[in-house]
């Protein structure tokens, strides 16, 4: 038992630690919005990724790079509503 | 690494990226000098301007095998000197320094402090670091934030403490400064978005409400903790800080960048904005907001002001006024910002104003600029806004303000520095008839784009050119007397008689110097303290300072063939093939030696090294005989004219130079014999000062001629000049040291001779046919010359004339006005009597609106013209997306070029009204193109490709063989081969490569009696495919927009089914594999190179090189793969990465080998950047690998320089 407790506060320290580390109730909203939400930082963290969208987009990099943390704010939209 | 790959390739890069992500400024070498450091893909490069010439030259650049995402520079309080913090994908922070003595950067500190990798929530995006140098903090996008406190020790060095946290979860940071704060606490601001509450509500409500925060994190010092200590809300569409200076300098604070408003925030003021001016004109739309997308800060004499640049690329000078106390002293108090329009540069990515009164500008895209401050547009007649006239409020609304842009009045453009960034496509093709080919790229955003020529070769100035009134076979130049500095003679040998010129003012013919006028002249040296000596078939004048001649006269029925001369020391070699030996005794005369030497051939060429500092001879003279011999002779008294050593050759040796160069392997000089063949070949062997051995041969063909040497002095160093069918130049690299081989970009010369004169310290002086020539050489740093021609918009692909040197390049814009609708809007404006005048694009940019593209068509001439020779605008919004040439069966094998189009594309997200293939006939050899019809198709054509006579086309996930008809394309036969988009298409035989979008590639055979497309073989990993290459008939090169390359190969077995007669229903009836084809491709070679890969080709570079894989990648890198043939080099390189990688570890803290397998296992690769890191090495270093290895250094290094030198620059 107290084997099992460890094993879920290791979890748990993992999810505080690392953002996006799953659990068993994980929804399809929250998976989905950590893909999108690390898609985007990888795009932002990448110089040559955000020079080839900036390209690709006809825009400056810097507008791009504002432009992708401003939608990890929205993820990929609003969560589903939760039934009580 | 994966040994049990049967295929290796060495990768290395030819050029590095030229984009720059990042560039400080900073002190860097400890004096008061400013260095700049940039950081371009894993390259950091320290820069020197130079403010006297007005120039940027590189110092030193190294590779740090990592993502450099972001650089800061600081300086301890007290120190003279800025050390460098570099944010990368290591998961450490690593601290440097500049040591100007070894011309080295020295890593100080590498702190863990977690993952490593570029994600959400790794440190490394953002770097900040407190103007006082006392601490820094580096941040993620999300959630984590670390700060560490930099201090030093009793001994003075850099100490650095544990990190301290300043995490908050779901939290998104746009910006982080540090404030300047003084000498009270550090504070850093960051701009913050927390997403917690608009994640949980389902309405949408909250994420409505968001707020955009400004923080300020303060790092109690005493404490040693990190506190939030203020946070406001600012403008919602916020993503820029800039450090207002504080202290004594300023009232501290930051500014927000927002869209359209920039306000001053800090504790304890009061918030104030201005507006950002907006364009105005016929062709701009007043609606439209401008953001800010770089700056600079700059402080001088207690005043400061800021340059803050917009998307236009439009500089806006932003100074704050302060409220002043009765007595007029500044409180510190902010009083008014003020904002005026300064003038436009290209889209920077940094900006840096350097003390000595210049503007770098690290461009966004295209090259880099070097400004000068005419003046810093203090009383100029611009419009200057004031922050009274707006509410500070962020929500409140304001008029907009306008003004009206113009050619630059404070800046002066000194210097351009060539970018290659962003390099969109490439060919490899030799229209020239040169005997290397050229590089052809396109390149470049908007306005700025440019199509250019890329050559291995060194720029060359010429100073004079002038005609002789015959062909001339020699030439020298000569000082009078040793102590002189410059030269004062040239002397020219014609078939029947020698002129000489003297060198002054002007150059004109002298005739009293004692020179022999009739006869040609074999050779021309001052010699001892004053006196000189010339050297003609007859035999030998010694002329003295007054004028008096003693001549040595050859011996009866024999002529002299060759000569060498030192300072001290003259041989001749005799038509009988007798060497006759001279030195110069203590009186100043010339003695001959009593024996003569018997060679058992003629003697075609000779040489005698320079006499060595404190020696009164060279010791050795190498004689090069007609019997394909080179021997080198002792001049030593006890062993006068004994044969030392000998090397066979290929050929009869036309020339030899023995001189001492810089060498890499024993980190001084080293004495070398050059050896020029009459077969064009060029050797160069180390000669041993004491044995007079030769070894480490290393060889090159030149060219089509006999190669002729000769010792020039360039850019303080000795180098040899080459000359064969065109001039090369050997020298020492100016950072590896090692020797360098590269061709001039000059006329072909017969002859060279080194010049020295007050106008050219270090020149040179040539013949070619009838004309003299004299050049000199200003950079040795840069091996590759670019020719560059101006395009209208962001080329997209381009191709070839299949026969004609001419080239199409399809470029387009988005958001930017057609050249119609700016017509239609310029005349509206006009019929209105408004203002119509229109700003030159290439330094304003294109007017820019929504929804709209701006595409033509252009061809481009480099090899006569020099320019685009025509333009065809495209029409209805549609943008040129791909192009091929295509001769069509049906048309008797007519050409016609295909240009695919878009129409009404949106990128993001991805959208279009269809698409349009048109078809263009080459008139008048291609020069001119003549629209016959188009097409539409359900969605842009993403590729074109001829195919058996037809056109084949990648529509979507269709891919499509057209027939050309009288009104449009005729649809012969289709299918579905990709699961997202044809992206880039390559045929062999009657197969076709498919690569889609994100679904790496599928071989697609045709099967011509059927009338059938079938995919056969396709790939397990999904590849974001960018372009591609094939290799041979079953294998492709591809590159990923992750930055990978790879190579994959179909089974022999699956290859020679699929083209098997009548195996069509065989194919495809075979039951697919796991919603795939049938079949899957075998993975070759995969490696991680950062830049991602925008086009791949099979070609050779150099004359008699073998075929390669060159690429070329988005920020400006041209790499190449070249494959190994033998195991046992594999085995060598693959231990020599190994130690390289444990001995001098990666400086940002990167494993070498987890970089190479940033996102798949480095597989079959070889890193030759990793094996050319071995040249920057020191000494001791480079023994101890070589030791390990079992090889000496000069053979290890001889290895390296070799997989370059055989295939590429």
């Amino acid at each position: 038992m107290a084997d099992k407790l460890r094993t879920l506060q290791n979890l748990e320290a993992m999810q505080a630690r690392y953002v996006g580390t799953g659990h068993a109730d994980t929804t399809k909203h929250e998976f989905l919005s950590n893909i999108v939400r690390d898609s985007y930082a990888s795009y932002i963290g990448h110089p040559p990724l955000l020079g080839y969208m900036a390209v690709g987009m006809g825009e400056s990099r810097e507008k791009v790079r504002a432009m992708m943390i401003e939608k990890m704010v929205g993820g990929v939209g609003r969560p589903p509503e939760t039934q009580e | 690494m994966a040994t049990t790959s049967h295929m290796f390739m060495y990768s290395l890069t030819i050029q590095p990226p030229t984009a720059i992500t990042q560039a400080i400024l900073g002190q860097f070498a400890g004096t008061k000098e400013q260095q700049i450091v940039t950081s371009s893909g894993s390259k950091l490069t320290i820069h020197r301007p130079d403010p006297t010439q007005g120039k940027v030259t590189p110092l030193y650049s190294q590779d740090v095998f990592g993502i450099i995402r972001s650089l800061a520079a600081f300086r301890l309080a007290g120190s003279n000197k800025d050390y460098i913090i570099i944010g990368s994908d290591s998961g450490r922070i690593t601290i440097i320094e500049y040591v100007p003595s070894q011309n080295r950067f020295n890593r100080i500190h590498l702190e863990t402090f977690g993952k490593s990798g570029v994600r959400r929530v790794i440190p490394g995006q953002y770097l900040a670091v407190d103007p006082k140098g006392r601490a820094c903090i580096i941040a993620s996008v999300e959630k984590n934030k670390l700060v560490y406190v930099l201090n030093r020790n009793s001994q003075a060095e850099l100490t650095i403490s544990s990190p301290l946290e300043a995490h908050k979860p779901q939290t998104l940071v746009f910006s982080i400064v540090a404030l300047d704060a003084g000498y009270e606490n550090p504070v850093f601001a960051a701009l913050e978005v927390d997403y917690s509450e608009s994640d949980q509500d389902p309405t949408g409500r909250a994420y409505e409400e968001v707020e955009k925060l400004l923080v300020y994190y303060e790092l109690d010092l005493g404490l040693n903790h990190v506190v939030r200590k203020w946070a406001d809300p600012v403008d919602r569409t916020a993503s820029m800080l800039f450090q207002v200076p504080g202290g004594a300098d300023g009232p501290s604070g930051v500014l927000v960048c927002a869209e359209d408003n920039i306000t001053y925030r800090h504790l304890n003021q009061d918030a104030f904005r201005v507006p950002i001016p907006r364009r105005r004109g016929a062709t701009e739309n007043p609606e439209r907001k401008r953001a800010i997308i770089a700056g600079v800060m700059h402080k001088m004499r207690g005043a400061f002001f800021f340059l803050l640049q917009t998307e236009d690329g439009d500089l806006f000078k932003l100074t704050i006024d302060m409220v002043e106390d009765d007595n007029g002293q500044l409180t510190g108090e902010v009083k008014r910002l003020k904002i005026k329009y300064f003038d436009t540069v290209p889209l920077a990515s940094s900006l840096l104003i350097l003390k000595s009164g210049f503007l770098y500008v690290a461009g966004e895209g295209g090259n880099h600029h070097f400004y000068q401050f005419e003046k810093l547009g203090d009383d100029d007649e611009e419009i200057e806004f004031v922050s009274d006239d707006f509410s500070a409020d962020p929500t409140a609304s304001y008029e907009p303000i306008f003004f009206q842009p113009r050619s630059a009045e404070n800046l002066n453009l000194v210097e351009t520095i060539n970018s290659l960034n962003p390099l969109i496509d490439s060919k490899v093709a030799n229209i020239s008839e040169d005997d290397a080919p050229q590089i052809f790229t396109i390149s470049g955003t908007g306005p700025r784009s440019t199509f250019r020529t890329l050559k291995h070769g060194l720029e060359v100035s010429e100073i004079v050119e002038s005609e002789l009134p015959s062909v001339p076979s020699a030439v020298w130049t000569t000082k009078l007397t040793r102590g002189d500095e410059f030269d004062a003679y040239i002397v020219l040998s014609f078939g029947n008689g020698t002129l000489v010129l003297s060198i002054g003012e002007t150059v004109e013919e002298v005739t009293d110097t004692g020179f022999l006028s009739s006869a040609p002249t074999l050779a021309v040296q001052q010699l001892g303290e004053d006196s000189l000596i010339q050297i003609h078939p007859r035999g030998i004048r010694h002329i003295l300072p007054d004028r008096r001649v003693n001549e040595w006269p050859a011996p009866q029925h024999r002529s002299i063939v060759a000569a060498a001369t030192n300072e001290r020391q003259v041989t001749v070699a005799l038509s009988s093939g007798e060497i006759v030996y001279f030195e110069m005794d203590a009186d100043g005369s010339l003695a001959e030696y009593d024996e003569r030497r018997q060679m058992t051939g003629t003697v075609t060429c000779l040489s005698l090294g320079k006499v060595p500092e404190g020696r009164t001879r060279s010791s050795f003279l190498a004689v090069g005989c007609d019997d394909s011999t080179v021997r080198i002779l002792s001049l030593d008294p006890d062993s006068t004219l004994e044969n030392k050593s000998v090397q066979a050759l290929t050929a009869a040796p036309s020339a030899l130079n023995i001189m001492s160069m810089a060498d890499s392997s024993s980190g001084g000089t080293t004495l070398y014999l050059h050896i020029g063949l009459h077969s064009g070949v060029y050797l160069r062997t180390v000669l041993d000062e004491v044995t007079g051995e030769l070894s480490d041969t290393r060889t090159r063909f030149l060219g089509s001629k006999a190669v002729k040497l000769f010792q020039v002095s360039v850019k303080g160093q000795t180098a040899v000049l080459a000359l064969s069918s065109r001039p090369w130049l050997g020298y020492s690299d100016t950072q590896t040291k090692g020797f360098m081989l590269t061709p001039l970009d000059y006329v072909g010369l017969e002859w060279g001779w080194n010049f020295s004169s007050e106008q050219c310290v270090e020149g040179m002086v040539g013949i070619q046919g009838q004309n003299l020539r004299i050049f000199s050489i200003e950079k040795l740093d840069n091996n590759i010359l670019q020719q560059s021609i101006p395009l209208a918009y962001t080329p997209r692909r381009f191709l070839k004339h299949p026969e004609q040197p001419f080239f199409y390049v399809i470029e387009a814009d988005s958001n930017v006005l057609s050249p119609a609708t700016r017509a239609r809007l310029l005349e509206d404006s006009k019929s209105r009597n408004g203002d119509a005048t229109v700003l030159p694009p290439e330094e304003f940019g294109y007017p820019r609106a929504n929804g709209h593209w701006a595409s033509c068509i252009q061809v481009v001439d480099p090899l006569d013209a020099k320019s685009v020779i025509a333009t065809v605008e495209l029409e209805e919004n549609e943008a040129a997306v791909s192009v091929a040439a295509v001769p069509f069966t049906s048309q008797d094998d007519e050409t016609f070029l295909v240009v695919g189009t878009a129409k009404d594309m949106t990128v993001n997200p991805p959208s279009s009204a269809g698409g349009y293939i048109h078809i263009y006939r080459f008139q008048e050899d291609g020069k001119e193109l003549e629209f016959i019809h188009k097409t539409k198709v359900e969605e842009p054509p993403l590729a074109l490709l001829a195919f058996q006579g037809r056109l084949v086309a990648g529509i979507g996930s269709v891919l499509r063989i057209y027939d050309l008809g009288m009104k449009q394309l005729l649809r012969k036969c289709q299918a579905i081969v990709a699961p997202k988009a044809i992206v880039d298409l390559q045929t062999q035989g009657s197969r076709i490569v498919v690569s889609d979008v994100r679904e790496s590639i599928t071989y697609v055979v045709y099967k011509y009696q059927e009338n059938v497309i079938i995919p056969f073989v396709d790939d397990s990993v999904p590849r974001w495919t960018t372009s591609t290459a094939m290799v041979d008939y079953e294998t492709t090169a591809g590159g990923d927009k992750f930055g990978n390359l790879w190579l994959l190969r179909c089974p022999k077995k699956i290859s020679e089914e699929a083209d098997e007669e009548g195996s069509g229903a065989h194919l495809i009836h075979e039951r697919g594999y796991l919603q795939g084809t049938p079949n899957r491709l075998e993975l070759m070679i995969h490696v991680y190179t950062q830049d991602i890969p925008t086009s791949l080709h099979k070609a050779q570079l150099v004359a008699g090189g073998r075929d390669i894989l060159v690429w070329t990648g988005f920020q400006g890198t041209i790499g190449m793969l070249v494959p190994f043939i033998g195991r046992e080099d594999v085995d060598f390189f693959q231990s020599l990465e190994m130690q390289l990688a444990s001995q001098s570890p990666p400086l940002a803290g990167r494993d070498h080998l987890i970089y190479r397998s940033y996102y798949a296992p480095v597989k079959g690769v070889i890193d030759g950047d990793l094996c050319e890191m071995y040249f920057l090495l020191s000494n001791d270093t480079k023994m101890m690998i070589a030791a390990e290895l079992d090889r000496s250094v000069r053979e290890i290094e001889r290895k390296i320089s070799d997989m370059r030198t055989r295939v590429a620059y």
